[in-house]
This record gives C-alpha cells, structure tokens and sequence, in this order.
C-alpha cells in the first residue's frame, strides 16, 4: 500500500456568502446610528421649539454641499465596480481615488463647520454651550456625537478604499474577482444613507 | 479563499487536536481559524470567566448570611454584584452556547468544513479576550470596580467616581465579539448547509443558534451605541442622558433594555436548542412537534424583541406604554411553552436514559418552568409594582438564566465533552454531583422568591431580621451548588487528563451528524461532504440499542 | 465566462444609469432644500424624511445592486427595516401618552 501523500485542494469561495456578511454588518451599522436617530427623535418629541431655534446656528449651504458631494462619491464608488467589471483597472482606479478626494472633501468641509462652531464657544462641555437651554445642549450634543461618529466612519471609508486601489493595482482585485470592491462599496454607500438622513434631521428642520 | 489539504493515502486523518498545519504548537492554537480549535480557546476562557462570576457571587452571598457587614463595607459590596452582574452577562452567558459550542458544533451539524469567515472567527475570540481583560482592568485600576450595577443606569453612572469607563468599553468591545459570531452564523447557515439539508431538516440547535445569531446582529448595536455614549457624556461632559443637562433618564433605560432584553433570549434559546438535541436521544424517540419547535425559535427572537420596556413598569413610564408592553410580555412566553409541551411530549413514553445529560436537562425544564411562569407574573402590572427591585426578581431571573440557560450549558458539556476530546468522565461521579448542584441551586434560589414577595429589596447590603433565615438558607445553598459545580469541572478535568479514551463516533446513540464522525473529529471534519436524505432525530421505536458505550459500574 | 459578463452589461450596471440615478439623488436633495424653507408645519419634517426614504432607495436598489441581488437579500434589508420601524413605534407609544406635569 503506497504511503504517498495526495493533495485535495477544497476552494472555498462564495462572493454570494462575502456579500451577505458585509449587508448583516451593514445592519449593524444602521443600528447603531438607528440608537442615536432614535435618541434624536425623542428629545425632538420633547423640546420641538428648541431644537427648531438651535438648527439655525447650522450651514444649510455647506450641510447641502457636503450632501452632494457624499451623493457623488456613491456614484463614483458605484462606476468603479462598473469599470472593473469590465476590465477598465486604470479607469476603476481612477474612480476609487476620485472618490477618496471627494470624501477628503466631505471632511474638510467638516472641520471648517466644527471650527467655526468652536471659535463661537459652541462645543461639548464648554460654558457657553452649558447656560443655553437645556433643549439646546442636548441638540448639539447630538448633533457632535452624530456627525462626530459619522465623520470617523467616513474617514476608515477612506482607508478602506485606500486599500481597495492598492489590490486593484496590485490585480488581487480583477475583473473576475471583485467581490471585496463591491463589499467595501455597500460600506461606502451605507455611510452615504446615514448622511443622507442626518441632513434634513440637523441642517433643515429650520 | 483556496486552501490546500493534504489528505495521507495511507488512512490515518490526525484529529483536529494533533492537526499540525502553518503553525506549530501554543501558536497554532491562537493563530488558528480551525473553528474547533476557536470553540476550544472560547471553552477555556468562558468557563474561566464564569468561575470568576461564581466567586463575586459566592462573595455576595458571604456577605448577604447575617445583617450587617460581615465581610466587606457596602461600596466593595456594590462592586460585587456589579462585576457578578457584568461577568455573568457579557462574559459568560452571552457568548457561551454560541461561541462554544455553536463555534465547535454548528458546521458540523449542516455538513461543513468550517464557517463562512474563519478569520473573522477568530477576531470574534481576540475581542472576547480584550473585553475580559477591559473587564479585569475595570476591577484593579485606580478608581475603584464600578459600582452602578450591571445595569449602568443614569444619573448615577455618570456622577460615580469608580472605573465604569473601563466597564463600559469591555462590554462594548464584548459586543462586537458577538455581533462578529452572530454575523458569521447567520451566514454559515444559509451558504453552508450540506446539499439534501433543507431548512426544515437541519437539527433544532442550528435553528436556535440561527434565530439567536439574528437577535446577536440586530440589538447589539443598540448596547452598543448606548454604553458608548455614556462613556462620551461622562468624558466630555456632552448632554445626552443626564438630567441635570437636559437628558432623560428613562430614554437611557428604555435604549438599555431594547438590547438587554433581547439579550436573554440571546442567552436562553441556545441552550434551548441544547435541550432540543438531548432529549430525542436519551428518549430515543423523534422529537415532538419539530416544526414547532423550530418556528418557535424565530417566534421568540421576534417578540422577545419587543418587550423591553417591561424592566421599567416603575420608572415613570405612561399608562398605554406600561399596558402595550405587558401585553406583549404576555405574548413572548407561548413559544417558549411551546417548547416545553412539545420536549415533556418527547419524554412521554419514550425509552428514558437518566444520562447526565438528560439530568441536567430535566432540571432545566423544572427550572425553566418556575423561572418562566414567575417572569409571567412579573409582566402582570400590578404584580410588578409590588416585587420590581425585590429579590423575587432576583430569583426570576437566576431561575431562567441559571437553572434555565446555564444547566443547559452544563447539559450540554456532559454531551458534548467526549466527542470534542475523546476522554470520557466519570459517570457515576457525574450523576451524583448532578443532585449537589440541582439540590444547592434550588436552595439557594427558592428562598429569594418567598423574601422578594415579603419585601426584601434587591441589591442592599444590609437587611431587617425577619429576612435572616431566608438568607442564611440561600447562603447555605451557595456553598452546595458552589461544591457541585467545582466537582463537576474536577470530573471533566480528570477525564481530560486521565479519563478513559473514547474512539466510538457515536457513544450515546445520537442521530444527528457529529455523531458519524471521528472522535475527535478530524481537522477537516468529513472526509466526503455528506449528502443528507432523512431528517434529524429519526429514532425508530424498535430499533435495538446502538449505543457502544458501557456504563462504568 | 462570457454569459457572466453580459449580464453585468446589462442595463441595471451601465454607466449611464448610475448616472441618472445620480441625477436624480441631486434633484431630490434640491428639493428637500427648497421646501425645508417652506413653513409647513408638521409636514416639513415628514416631507424631508419622505424624500429622505426615497434616495436612500435609489441608493440600496441601484448603487447597492439590491435589485440585482436574489431574494433572500431583500428579505435581509426588510426585517432589518422593520426591527427598527418597530422599535420606534413601541417607544413612541410609551413616550406620546406620557402625562406631563
């Protein structure tokens, strides 16, 4: 009886099953942002007159800007899957990096907003913000811990596409084997939905 | 993800435990994505966490067997049942049937190699580890362990000087080690079932884990979220919950429990599905009402998820919202009857084994029962009014969380244990230390109900006279359930180290598939994907005993 | 090989139909600006998350492939949906018929 070994090689891929992971984490995603709306409607339940004054110290011009520029990184997130898909990989990664640019974007703007918010003395724990009302407190504690977790999400968004441009260059992402592109997209289009929501909730309910 | 196995032709597959492939040694089992080697490391650190929850609760008791102190000042006391609390909870119960042996067991059970993400399993097992060691660091850091309860609640968890950051963060990092086990089961069992496994013939334990997996996705972010945001707010001084910055204290509540709530179901339908394994085998009949049973799973995980609210009946809640949620209390507790109708229903009649498993089992139900119907009456409004805060709530809950999911743990590691190491324990030792533990749990527990309902409040240190002798009771069970349980951990380590080899792949007679493999299973589990025909728990009334296994006289 | 690739040819997958719906994403968030500025009560903050719920449709439906995706991927998203459509009704249910003092 012979003792040579044989090798059986078990494959194991399922882009179906990767997909699927990544919506389940979506959802916890959702949930956990679905934690803070649910918060947010609460308190707006209960202070609706303070909340409506509060939201005119917002930029409605740049909450808007930002909105299309998010609305517009979907759209390139979602074209450079279309592109790989095709076998377009400089096209493809052109888009990633597009869209990494406009999320940069995304995160300037919001450190402008935040700034000017600061240099008005309107920050958590600061004494200007703690002898407003206390419907005023509460929206913008809010407000920062939501767009606050919000822009950390944006930000490991952009590590992560990072990563996707480098595989992409690298061909461990190619036109017949992109389901981690299409994942890491579901995560940057999710991202866009809770901004989608949290504009009109914070920037228009003037 | 392509793996390469080398398959020797001369016919001797290693077991999983002597498997040696891209690591060697210790590193080859904490580098490992093998999900029976993670549902190992899971069995050592969870059952090491729960003996750390067994001392703080032998503390509490110590200090609970005479009025006035006895052993410790009220603040350490208030630590004590806080890190009871957090421990039993996020560190023992919560992951335990999941990540031991829903890591260990469920791929085996639908006729697979492994779960979907095995390197996310593994994650899911660093995490647990940094939450236990957060969870340590929260009692030896400057500060003090925290002392808010494992419930945290505002205002009290945000004015509180002691270490609950550190606590707060375990049970977030926690978290996320169930979220990631709950996101991998759910899709293991939709993409890996075996080919002929439809849904309605996967075995009743990959139902439960399933339905669980769900809630574990779902409400965790909540918690999630929730205790995060304490952590801000007590950090930053933000205005989210505290009153005294505008917050209310009840909506940290309500978000608290739309988490914990579903959290026991968490805790309580896998071992469920344990019991739905047990009972067919050593009744050796077709389990009653399979479809039921398995529907009832997802019954549960659905309305156990809306009836949160009913741990806050004396918070300040409105009238319709305190009756909306009693109703639907009301409604939660069918299915799980339903399960108990239909495993007495497999019993009647049936070819009993007084097994250890099938003891703790029984147990199970009785307790099951009583710690059911109590929590029946504690959604009644008018009842809860009088005993919320009580030890009568007390005692409800250690009745299911205990003597319900934790003996199904127990029922389950007596299974189980032979076909994961292929060492059997001591039998006759097994089965009388079973009646030390059902004797010392009931002891300890019972009292609790009689105390609550004549108006011993729950978590105070000291107490009136009247309530000494039910104390000195429960204390006195303590120590005989605490005995039990470190005699049955002794029997398994024995056997462990020194028990009798076990090389039948099928030593109780089980049908389901982990029955039909090696013992221990190989690293690759089946040399041949089964194609599967019949349903599970098909046990013919005539068929002769297969069991290989003798009882040790 | 080939059959794969001519499904993703398909119009769900086309460049230009990203395209529209970006389109339309932008017109829809015009909108929500425009009549943020009109006082309607309560109805402002319904119409904003009405529109709100419809680009975020577009964006699971189209750029997420949710259309293209099998069954089992809607029925994922809804009982996600519902959990959280239902554990908001429940907490409103308690915190709108609560008596102030």
């Amino acid at each position: 009886m012979s003792t040579q070994e044989h090798t059986v090689t078990y494959i194991h891929r399922d882009d179906i099953g990767a997909r699927m992971g990544m919506w389940l984490f979506l959802f916890t995603e959702l949930l956990l942002f679905g934690g803070m709306f649910i918060l947010y409607s609460i308190y707006r339940f209960t202070y609706p007159d303070v909340f409506h004054l509060a939201a005119k110290e917002l930029n409605t011009i740049i909450g808007a800007f930002n909105t299309a520029i998010l609305l517009t990184s979907s759209l390139t997130m979602a074209l450079s899957i279309a592109a790989i898909q095709r076998n377009q990989k400089s096209l493809s990664i052109f888009l990633q990096f597009i869209t990494i640019v406009l999320a940069l974007g995304f995160m300037v703007n919001k450190y402008f907003e935040w700034g000017a918010k600061f240099s008005h003395g309107i920050y958590p724990g600061s004494d200007v913000l703690l002898s407003k009302p206390a419907g005023e407190i509460i929206f913008f504690g809010l407000y920062y811990v939501m767009t606050g977790l919000h822009g950390i999400h944006v930000i490991i968004g952009i590590v992560l596409i990072a990563i996707m441009m480098r595989f992409t260059s690298k061909g461990i992402i190619k036109s017949d084997s992109y389901v981690k592109l299409e994942t890491i997209g579901l995560y940057w289009h999710l991202v866009d939905i809770i901004w989608i929501f949290l504009f009109p909730l914070f920037y228009l309910i003037t | 993800m392509n793996e390469t196995i080398t398959v020797p032709t001369n016919g001797k597959h290693p077991s999983y435990l002597d498997y040696q492939g891209k690591h060697k040694g210790f590193l080859g089992w904490i580098l490992s994505t093998d999900h029976k080697r993670i549902g190992i490391l899971y069995l050592i650190s969870i059952l090491s966490f729960f003996l750390v929850g067994v001392t703080f609760g032998f503390l509490i008791r110590l200090e609970l067997i005479a009025p006035g102190r006895t052993i410790v000042d009220p603040q350490t006391y208030n630590a004590f049942f806080t890190l009871h609390g957090v421990i039993m909870v996020f560190l023992f119960l919560i992951p335990a049937v999941p990540a031991i042996f829903g890591n260990f067991f469920l791929p085996i059970l639908i006729g697979a190699r492994d779960v979907s993400f095995p390197r996310l399993n593994l994650l899911s097992w660093y995490l647990y580890i940094i939450g236990g060691l957060l969870a340590i660091l929260s009692i030896i850091a400057p500060g003090g362990a925290a002392d808010t309860g494992w419930t945290f609640y505002i205002p009290y968890s945000v004015r509180t000087g002691t270490n609950v950051i550190y606590a707060l963060f375990a049970a977030f990092v926690l978290g996320f080690s169930s979220i990631l086990t709950g996101i991998n089961f759910v899709t293991t069992v939709h993409r890996l079932r075996a080919p002929g496994m439809t849904w309605f013939k996967t075995p009743l334990s990959v139902w439960s884990i399933y339905s669980t997996a769900w809630v574990q996705v779902l409400v965790t972010p909540i918690i999630g979220i929730t205790l995060l945001l304490v952590i801000i707010e007590r950090t930053f001084n933000v205005g989210l919950f505290d009153p005294a910055l505008g917050g209310d204290p009840v909506l940290f509540q309500h978000l608290f429990w739309i988490y914990s709530h579903p959290a026991v179901y968490i805790m309580i339908l896998p071992a469920m599905g344990i019991v739905s394994e047990i009972i067919p085998v050593f009744a050796r009949r077709t389990i009653f009402g399979y479809k039921f049973i398995a529907l009832s799973s997802v019954a549960i995980a659905f309305f156990g998820s809306l009836v949160w609210a009913h741990h806050m009946f004396t918070a300040g809640m409105s009238d319709t919202g305190q009756f909306i949620f009693s109703l639907l209390t009301m409604i939660v507790s069918i299915p799980s009857a339903i399960k108990v109708f239909n495993w007495t229903a497999t019993l009647y009649k049936g070819s009993i084994d007084l097994a250890p498993p099938l003891l703790y089992v029984l147990a199970f139900i009785f307790q099951f029962s009583i710690g059911g119907l109590t929590g029946v009456m504690l959604g009644v409004l008018s009842l809860d009014i009088m005993v919320h805060d009580t030890s009568f709530v007390v005692a409800h809950f250690h009745y299911v969380m205990f003597g319900g999911a934790g003996f199904g743990i127990f029922a389950a590691l007596h299974y189980w244990l032979p076909k994961m190491f292929g060492r059997m324990y001591n039998i006759k030792v097994a089965k009388n230390t079973f009646w030390l533990v059902f004797i010392g749990f009931n002891l300890l527990y019972f009292p609790m109900f009689i105390m609550g309902w004549l108006g011993m409040p729950r978590r105070y240190y000291d107490y009136l006279p009247e309530f000494h002798i039910y104390h000195l009771l429960s204390t006195i069970g303590s120590w005989i359930l605490i005995l039990g349980i470190l005699i049955m951990f002794s029997n398994f380590i024995a056997a462990l180290i020194r028990g009798k080899k076990v090389n039948e792949k099928n030593i109780w007679g089980g049908e389901t598939l982990e029955w039909t493999i090696e013992t221990p299973p190989i690293h690759e589990n089946f040399l041949e994907i089964p194609t599967v025909h019949d349903a599970p728990y098909e046990y013919k009334q005539n068929e002769t005993d297969i069991r290989q296994f003798q009882e040790v006289k | 090989m080939e059959k794969k690739q001519e499904k993703y040819l398909d119009n769900s997958h086309s460049y230009g139909n990203y395209i529209l719906v970006w389109l339309a994403l932008m017109a829809l968030t015009a909108v929500t600006v425009a009549v943020a500025g009109i006082n309607l009560g309560g109805l402002t903050v319904a119409t904003a998350l009405i529109i709100a719920s419809v680009k975020a449709y577009l964006v699971l439906t189209i750029f997420m492939h949710l259309k293209s995706e099998s069954k089992i991927f809607r029925v994922f998203v809804a009982v996600a949906l519902i959990f959280l459509l239902v554990s908001f009704i429940l907490l409103f249910s308690d915190y709108s018929f609560i008596v102030r003092n």
